[in-house]
């Protein structure tokens, strides 16, 4: 593909100042400089554990947060820190899918407010009015559009999530930033979720940034995986690249470590000692070493760039790439 | 008010007790048809409804169910944890051969902690955020051990977290739970529910709040634990494949109701309950095309006030209309199906299961 | 008594188990939290009971001037002749008769009923306008506190803790007389209307901290959620955000405060005047009645009695329908 990307992220940085009292006593380095692309249409996946930046980096792309370095471009504009009035055509490509679908919808409001909300306040007065707009938007998310006079508390979590993505659409965007959209849900539910936006990104070309901590949901679900690990893009590329050719140790682990039903009992697994350390401390040189088993002193030395391997879409952040072989070889090769 | 009481007499849906496993008789734990109801200004809510399993020392039983599925309410009825004011519990749940159901409040508490623990999912509510992480372990263990003095105790809670895996764990002993990282929390969580060596551990979603790193980490120290302590385990959770990996068998709720039961290998190689199969459908793999799309459960899960009648599940399943009217005035019973042990309530005769089944991992792709 | 942990699990589970078919027996426009409170409320006896007697007080206060028609007695006029020579009513209980209901005033002989109706009417008026106008600072100051943070809100906060520092009874006291006397010099004479609003801004001041320090709690306990977020994501404006998606959600605890807050402004109204920086005895009140009355408490008890059991009721019915309003809106806070 030739297409210049939509969203252009270059070493986007968060830091939150941690305070005691009025003085600031350290830097919590949340999100630490991340360059991706994403293409019009191309679903990409931010996986990562709890603490990796993830959910930061989701609401900086839709400037809930402030950026504190790096740059975002949308449509070949710089929006990294547009004002409100600057961002407002903007908004309208750019939206977002929260995660709790409890929290999520104003419980005040009815379901044909709620869907209606991003037009109201951008002025747009569709064709047909803003009720036929609302309607047609509750269809296409599968619930009957008769409900539009229903209030959030009379719907499931899995109708709510639906409710939430009527709304992110109402506005036509080109790219959804989805965080964890389906976590919140039951199994069965989260497959009417998972379907429902794999069509409508079909149908409607969209492209998503899609946060989630479910590999196995992100594999059916982008095109594109990003593996973050303490604010950091550990692991970049096309789908089948990560999951049956991952190089960093860490995407390995966490490949390893989900649990499948097509598995039975103790499968062999990369066992990773420890916790994710601290952002506010984060380990010299390679992130991961503390718990990575190949680490030698380079590791703490010097920080390994995200860097393609093979002249493929492929990019690992690793000193020690794994450069082919299966996972279970490397389990017993850890286990050794 | 006489919890003991089996459930009042013109009961609609009282039926015969479910017979109970083959392994009854030495089972640590056995459940048989129990019956939670609520009352709550909605109506009746019947949480559990008829439901038996047992559980030996040593083995794991996986629960596994939707949100109002009733599985959790089941482990906390086992654990006497009910407001008895507002609560119906019938049935019978015997402890180490000591009946629980209506036994009086102050011998419950004697038995949990001592013979029965449990983890909850979310360790941050479920140790008290004032006091150190080994004083609350070093308290639970001297309520059962009133003899043991104030070193004694903290030996055995330094002993305790040392065992779970809680590196430097004298210093961590005088730690506030809000200093531990999640999963050194549930670490945390766990040393306490062992500290008085129960033979009965019950798990509650216990990794659902935890990374899948720091998941595996603690399904292995379940484990291990078990391997040493031969404790039995229930493990509640939505997620089938926690259980494919720790648990020996599995009890699958539906509505408040067993659907289906029986060993590991049987439930998830061989499941016979068309909401066994649609979940094991649903459930995004790591393994086979990633492009298909998942095959979800129509509809949603039902409210327990308002169960659909005959079998709860009919309004989501595929088949219901394959058994004629009987899905929707009969509650199917939970019988022996196919292989030794392994029980379904379905209203499908074998043969059409087998044959719906092969259809469906034909359609779905997903033969596992 | 707080939900066991058996039937909290059981009831979250009813409540994410929602069945889908339910609502559509019921009709396709879904029943709002209003409407449900609505629905509590109306079956809570207490409520039911309390409010009508608010709405009986309301409409007494209201309809002053009609009863005063219908009655044929207005709230100044004296009746000597009806006392003896002492200044006490003659007859029994107070001179309660066919034509004066519940007596005299002894010394000046005005009707008590009539008076006891202006009095209310004079009450209610202050202590709802009293009410409104703290209700309205406080949800204003409060809001953009809480949303917007930073210097705005240590700035406000600021000014709430210096209000809540000075002593409401000592300023109430040195300022209304200073106020009164600017305006109307040595002998002037004090109209009603111009106490009525002494007072009311008197409430005013000192009353709108604790709605301002709610509001701006709640709006910060909300300002987080995703459903705000979502509206800011969409490039919703200040304005939007505050009374579109913000304020819908604190009616509850405003509504319930501002019950709360009117029978506090009665009796308050009643202290002051009756320590004499309220209300001049030309405008009737209850602070004035009560405190005219209690040198007649032996002689006299009829006086005490009928103006003391009025004002008793009124806060009575309003504490009572505050807090079953509370219940009603958020049910999960009573039991």
């Amino acid at each position: 593909m030739t297409d210049e990307p939509l969203l252009r992220v270059r070493g986007l940085s968060k830091h939150f100042p941690v305070r005691q009292g009025l003085r600031a006593t350290g830097l919590v380095r949340a999100v630490d400089g991340l360059d991706f692309d994403v293409r019009p249409g191309e679903t990409l996946g931010l996986v990562g554990e709890s603490g990796c930046g993830k959910t930061t980096t989701g609401r900086m792309l839709v400037r809930l947060l402030e950026p504190t370095s790096g740059s975002i471009e949308f449509d070949g504009r710089d929006i990294t820190h547009a004002g409100r009035r600057e961002l407002r055509p903007l908004r309208q490509e750019l939206q977002i899918i929260f995660q709790d679908p409890y929290a999520s919808l104003n419980p005040r409001h009815t379901v044909g407010r709620i869907v209606a909300m991003p037009l109201q306040v951008n002025g747009i007065k569709p064709p047909g009015g803003i009720k036929a707009r609302v309607q047609e938007l509750l269809e296409l998310v599968g619930l009957n559009p008769e409900h539009y006079n229903r209030y959030p508390h009379e719907f499931s979590g899995g109708q709510r999530q639906r409710i939430g993505i009527a709304r992110a659409l109402a506005l036509r965007p080109k790219l959804i930033v989805a965080d964890e959209p389906v976590s919140a849900l039951d199994v069965s539910i989260q497959a009417q979720v998972v379907n429902l936006l794999r069509d409508l990104q079909r149908e409607l070309g969209l492209a998503f940034v899609f946060i989630a901590h479910d590999l196995a949901v992100v594999r059916h679900f982008c095109q594109r995986v990003a593996v973050m690990y303490l604010g950091r893009i550990v692991e970049i590329g096309d789908r089948a690249d990560i999951y049956e050719r991952p190089q960093h140790p860490y995407t390995r682990a966490l490949l390893s470590a989900i649990p499948d039903v097509t598995q039975l009992g103790p499968a062999g697994r990369i066992r990773l000692t420890g916790d994710v350390p601290t952002p506010l401390d984060p380990p010299s040189g390679c992130r991961f070493r503390t718990r990575c088993w190949k680490a030698q002193d380079i590791c703490a030395a010097e920080e390994p760039a995200l860097i393609p391997r093979d002249g493929g879409n492929q990019a690992t952040a690793c000193h020690f790439p794994e450069v082919a072989g299966s996972i279970t070889q490397v389990v017993e090769e850890v286990s050794s | 008010m006489d919890s003991s009481e089996p459930s009042p007499s013109g009961d609609p849906d009282d039926r015969p007790a479910v017979p109970a496993q083959r392994s009854d008789q030495d089972a640590y734990l056995r459940v048989s048809d129990l019956r939670v109801r609520f009352d709550t200004e909605d109506g009746v809510v019947r949480a559990v409804d008829g439901v038996s399993f047992a559980v030996e020392r040593g083995r794991t039983l996986g629960i596994v169910g939707e949100s109002g599925s009733g599985k959790s309410v089941t482990s906390l009825a086992i654990l006497g944890l009910h407001d008895p004011k507002r609560t119906t519990i019938s049935g019978e749940i015997s402890v180490g051969g000591r009946q629980v159901v209506g036994l009086a409040d102050e011998e419950v508490r004697r038995l949990r902690g001592r013979d029965m623990a449990m983890i909850f999912q979310d360790p941050l509510s479920a140790l008290h955020p004032y006091y150190t992480v080994g004083r609350q372990i070093a308290e639970a263990y001297r309520v059962h051990h009133p003899k043991a003095n104030r070193r004694e105790a903290r030996q055995r809670a330094v002993d305790m977290l040392d065992r779970v895996g809680i590196p430097q764990p004298a210093r961590r002993f005088d730690q506030y739970p809000h200093e531990f990282s999640g999963g050194m929390r549930q670490r945390a969580m766990i040393a306490m529910s062992l500290v008085n060596d129960p033979a009965l551990l019950i798990a509650d979603e216990p990794t659902t709040a935890l990374d899948v790193t720091v998941q595996a980490q603690i399904l292995d120290l379940l484990a291990d634990l078990q391997a040493e302590f031969h404790s039995a385990i229930i493990l509640i959770t939505h997620d089938l494949g926690v259980v494919g990996q720790v648990a020996d068998d599995v009890l699958v709720m539906y509505g408040g109701r067993a659907v289906e039961r029986g060993s590991v290998e049987q439930v998830l190689r061989a499941p016979q309950h068309p909401y066994t199969w649609g979940l094991l459908s649903s459930v995004p793999s790591l393994h086979g095309d990633a492009d298909a799309d998942l095959v979800p459960i129509p509809g949603n899960p039902p409210s327990l006030i308002n169960l659909p009648p005959g079998c709860a599940f009919h309004p989501r399943c595929r088949y219901a209309d394959r058994a004629g009217s009987r899905s929707r005035t009969e509650v199917p019973e939970l019988r022996a199906a196919g292989a030794d042990g392994h029980l379904v309530a379905c209203h499908l005769s074998a043969e059409e299961r087998a044959a719906f089944y092969a259809e469906d991992v034909a359609r779905v792709g997903v033969a596992v | 008594m707080s939900l066991s942990p058996v039937e909290g699990v059981a009831l979250a589970e009813i409540e994410s188990g929602t069945d889908p078919s339910g609502p559509a027996v019921k009709g396709v426009v879904g029943r709002s939290p209003g409407q449900l409170a609505w629905l509590r409320l109306r079956r809570d006896r207490t409520a039911m009971v309390s409010g009508v007697l608010l709405i009986f007080f309301l409409l007494l206060g209201l309809a002053a001037p009609l009863i005063e028609m219908a009655y044929g007695i207005g709230p100044r006029e004296q009746f000597q002749n009806m006392l003896d020579g002492f200044g006490m009513p003659l007859g029994y209980a107070g001179g309660v008769s066919g034509e004066h209901w519940f007596g005299l005033e002894p010394g000046l002989g005005r009707d008590i009923f009539i008076r006891l109706i202006y009095g209310l009417r004079t009450s209610l008026f202050i202590a709802f306008a009293a009410a409104l106008i703290t209700a309205t600072i406080g949800i204003v100051l409060g809001a953009l506190a809480g949303y917007l943070g930073g210097w705005l809100d240590a700035v406000i906060n600021w000014i709430t803790d210096l209000t809540l520092a000075m002593p409401f009874l000592i300023i109430a006291l040195a300022l209304t007389p200073t106020i009164t006397l600017r305006f109307y010099g040595e002998r002037g004479q004090v109209s009603s209307a111009f106490g009525v609003g002494v007072l009311i801004a008197v409430f005013a001041i000192f009353g709108w901290t604790s709605t301002a320090r709610l509001v701006r709690g709640q709006v910060i306990a909300l300002r987080e959620r995703e459903f705000v977020e979502a509206a800011r994501a969409s490039g919703a404006g200040l304005g939007h955000m505050l009374f579109r998606q913000l304020l819908p959600n604190i009616w509850a605890p405003i509504l319930v405060s501002f019950s709360l807050a009117v029978p506090q402004f009665i009796t308050s109204e009643a202290a002051l005047s009756f320590i004499g920086v309220g209300l001049s005895d030309e405008t009737p009140s209850f602070g004035r009645m009560i405190y005219r009355s209690l040198d007649f408490l032996q002689t006299d008890p009829a006086y005490v009695f009928f103006p003391g059991i009025t004002i008793f009721a009124l806060v009575f019915a309003f504490n009572l329908f505050g807090d079953a309003l509370r219940d009603a809106l958020d049910p999960k806070s009573s039991r």
